[in-house]
C-alpha cells in the first residue's frame, strides 16, 4: 500500500502545509488537539476540498488541485470511522452494516459479512437499534460498517477518544486484528501514545499544522525532543519466550537479550510491541549485582542531549535495538557517560504496563492512558 | 340527524377530495422549499421566505384576490395554463390552488424545523459510504425528518379542509364544484332555517380535523420512536 499526501489549506486562522508517504499496514497521525490531524483525514476522505493538494491512494489520484481533479467523496472508496461512531439512528445495526455495501460495486465486495460480523464481536447486537449499545459497541459497529463497503483505504479518527479505559481496552485488540488480518491499509488518528506505539507502522506527527516527524515507528518515537517529558521512550519489538507461573512473568526476548514483565496472556513466539519510557531506564558502568530489578541489558551510549533543566536524554544502542534514558546531568557527570560508552541499562520490570506493552498485560495498574492532552 | 342531503354530502366529499389534492401536491413542493430554506444559501433567501410566509399574514381574502389576479383566465400566469387545457377560475382545481396556499407556510414550517435538527455528520458518513447526495437525502436525510415531513403534511390538510376566505374570493362558492364544508356552513348560515344544516357540517369539519390531528401524532410519534430510540 502507499500512500500520498500534500495538502496545502487555510481556514481562517488556521493553516495547514502538510506532505507526507504512509507505508505499511497502519500510518498514525499523531499530535495535540488543533494539530489538523482530523482536517487532513477530512481532505483524503473528500470531506474538506483542499485549496491546494494531492491526494494519491495505492497509485488512484483522489485530489490533484493543480489539474483540477477532485473527486466526490462517494466516489472514493475510502472507509471513515469517525469519533462518535455516527451511526444511522433509523437503521438496525444490520442495516448500518449493510448501507455501504449496497453502493459498492457487485464486483468489488470484497468484504464478507459473516467474517466481519466474527472479526468485530458484534454478532448478538445485529438486530438492535444504535441508541441501544453502549459506546464500544457503537464503534465496533461503526468500524465493521466501514470495512462492508470494501474501502481501498480505511480512515479512523480518534475512535477510541470517546470511551473510558475499559471500553479502550475492549476495543483496541480488534483494531489489532483488523490491521493484522483485514489487509486494508489504515491511516488512524490519535493523541494517545499507548494507541500509537502499539498499532502503527508508520508515524507522522503533525504539530501546528505541519509535520515535526514521519517515518517509522521505532524511528520517531525514539527521538526524545518530539515528546512531552514525561512520555518520551522508546518502541521495541519483542518476541514471548516463555512463561514464568509461579511468579506471574513473562520473558520477552529483544535483539539484546530478555525482559522480563507481568504476565502477558500471549503464547510463546507471539510478537509483541512494547514502549520504555526513558524515565524508566536506569544506567550502569559495571555490571549491577544486588539489584531488585529483573531486566539488566548491555548497551552503548550513542548519543546525549542536554535538556533545559537538571536532565539529559541518552540514546542508546541495544544490539541493535533502539533505547532512551533520562538522566540528570549529575549522574551523567559522575558517571562519566559519553557517545561509545558501554553500559547496563536497567530497567524495573513494573515498569511495564498495559499501556506499554501491546497485547494483553492482566488489568495493569491504575493510571489513565497516557497521552499528549493530559500527561 | 345525520343524514346529509345530496348536496350536504357532495360538500364533504368535495373539501376531503380538495384537501387531499392541496397536501400532496404541496408536499414535495414543501419539501424542497423546506430543504432551499435551511441548506441554501443564497441572495435573496429572506425574500423567499417571505413570500412562502405571506398567505399566513396576508387577510385570506387578499390572497385569493392575488391567486384571482395571477391566475384567474385573463391573469399571466393563468392565461398561459389556460392554452394548456389546465384552468383554475371557479373549478375545484381552484380551490385546491387557494387551499394548498395557505397551508403551504405551515406546511413549510414544519419540516424546516426537522430538517434544521438533522445531524449532517451523518450524511457525511452516508457520503464516505458509497451514497451519492441524492442517494443521502432518501436513505438518511427522508427518514429522519420523517416525523416533521408528517406533521407538516397534516397542518397543510387541516388548514385546507377549513380554507374559506381566499377560495370564495378566488373560485366562488358553486355548490357541486368549489363549495367546500366552510362555504356551504356559510350558505347555511345566510338562508332562513339553515341552522341544522351549519350544525351538522359544522360537527363534520370538527370530526374530521381531529381524525387528522390524531393521526398525524400516531404517525409521528411512530416514525420519531424509530429515530429517537432511547
Amino acid at each position: 500500500m502507499s500512500l500520498e499526501v500534500e495538502i496545502r489549506h487555510r481556514q481562517g486562522d488556521f493553516a495547514l502545509d502538510v506532505g507526507f508517504r504512509g507505508e505499511g499496514r497502519l500510518t498514525a497521525l499523531f499530535g495535540r488537539s488543533g494539530a489538523g490531524k482530523t482536517t487532513v483525514v477530512n481532505v483524503i476522505a473528500g470531506l474538506v476540498r483542499p485549496q491546494h493538494g494531492r491526494v494519491v491512494v495505492d497509485g488512484r489520484t483522489l485530489v490533484d488541485t493543480d489539474r483540477g481533479t477532485v473527486l466526490p467523496m462517494h466516489r472514493r472508496r475510502i472507509g471513515y470511522v469517525f469519533q462518535e461512531g455516527r451511526l444511522f439512528p433509523h437503521l438496525t445495526v444490520r442495516q448500518n452494516l449493510l448501507y455501504g455495501r449496497w453502493f459498492t460495486p457487485k464486483t468489488e465486495r470484497s468484504a464478507e459479512f459473516t467474517r466481519v460480523v466474527e472479526l468485530l464481536g458484534i454478532a448478538p447486537l445485529l438486530d438492535r437499534r444504535p441508541a441501544l449499545l453502549s459506546g464500544g459497541e457503537k464503534q465496533r459497529v461503526a468500524i465493521g460498517r466501514a470495512l462492508l463497503a470494501s474501502p481501498r483505504l480505511l480512515l479512523m479518527d480518534e475512535p477510541l477518544a470517546a470511551l473510558d479505559e475499559a471500553r479502550k481496552a475492549e476495543i483496541l485488540p480488534y483494531l489489532e486484528r483488523l490491521r493484522d488480518e483485514a489487509r486494508i491499509p489504515i491511516v488512524y488518528v490519535s493523541h494517545g501514545i499507548g494507541e500509537v506505539a502499539r498499532l502503527a507502522d508508520t508515524l507522522v506527527l503533525l504539530a501546528e499544522g505541519r509535520v515535526a516527524a514521519a517515518g517509522p515507528v521505532a524511528e520517531v518515537m525514539g527521538r526524545a525532543d518530539l515528546f512531552p517529558r514525561a512520555e518520551a521512550g522508546a518502541v521495541l519489538e519483542a518476541a514471548v519466550e516463555d512463561h514464568d507461573d509461579r511468579w506471574q512473568l513473562t520473558r520477552l526476548r529483544v535483539a539484546a537479550g530478555f525482559l522480563t514483565v507481568p504476565r502477558v496472556e500471549l503464547p510463546a513466539g507471539r510478537r509483541v510491541r512494547i514502549r520504555i519510557r526513558a524515565r524508566d531506564v536506569m544506567l550502569a558502568t559495571r555490571a549491577p549485582d544486588h539489584l531488585s530489578a529483573l531486566n539488566v541489558l548491555p548497551a552503548t551510549v550513542a548519543d546525549i542531549t542536554p535538556g533545559d533543566g537538571p536532565t539529559a536524554d541518552i540514546r542508546l544502542d541495544c544490539a541493535g535495538d533502539r533505547l532512551l534514558a533520562r538522566l540528570t546531568r549529575r549522574s551523567i557527570e559522575a558517571l562519566e557517560l559519553a557517545p561509545g560508552r558501554p553500559v547496563h541499562a536497567v530497567i524495573k520490570s513494573v515498569a511495564f504496563d498495559r499501556h506499554t506493552v501491546g497485547g494483553a498485560l492482566r488489568g495493569g495498574p491504575n493510571g489513565a492512558d497516557a497521552d499528549l492532552e493530559g500527561g | 340527524m345525520f343524514d346529509f342531503t345530496p348536496d350536504e354530502l357532495t360538500a364533504i366529499l368535495l373539501s376531503l377530495k380538495v384537501s387531499l389534492w392541496a397536501m400532496a401536491v404541496s408536499l414535495p413542493l414543501g419539501v424542497l422549499a423546506a430543504l432551499t430554506l435551511a441548506r441554501g444559501r443564497f441572495w435573496g433567501k429572506s425574500l423567499l421566505n417571505g413570500v412562502i410566509h405571506l398567505p399566513l399574514v396576508l387577510p385570506p381574502v387578499v390572497t385569493g384576490y392575488v391567486l384571482l389576479l395571477l391566475f384567474g383566465k385573463m391573469g399571466p400566469i393563468g392565461s398561459i395554463l389556460a392554452q394548456m387545457g389546465v384552468v383554475f377560475s371557479f373549478r375545484w382545481t381552484g380551490a385546491a390552488l387557494a387551499a394548498g396556499v395557505m397551508g403551504f407556510p405551515l406546511m413549510v414550517r414544519a419540516i424546516r424545523l426537522s430538517i434544521e435538527a438533522v445531524d449532517r455528520r451523518l450524511e457525511a458518513a452516508a457520503g464516505t459510504l458509497g451514497a451519492s447526495p441524492f442517494w443521502v437525502f432518501l436513505t438518511v436525510t427522508l427518514p429522519l425528518i420523517l416525523p416533521g415531513v408528517i406533521a407538516g403534511a397534516i397542518l397543510s390538510f387541516a388548514k385546507a379542509m377549513g380554507e374559506f376566505g381566499a377560495t370564495i374570493t378566488f373560485v366562488s362558492n358553486i355548490p357541486g364544484e368549489t363549495q367546500t364544508l366552510p362555504s356551504a356552513i356559510y350558505t347555511f348560515t345566510q338562508v332562513p332555517g339553515g341552522d341544522l344544516g351549519a350544525l351538522r357540517l359544522t360537527l363534520v369539519s370538527v370530526a374530521i380535523s381531529m381524525a387528522a390531528l390524531l393521526a398525524s401524532e400516531m404517525m409521528a410519534r411512530r416514525a420519531g420512536v424509530r429515530v429517537h430510540a432511547t
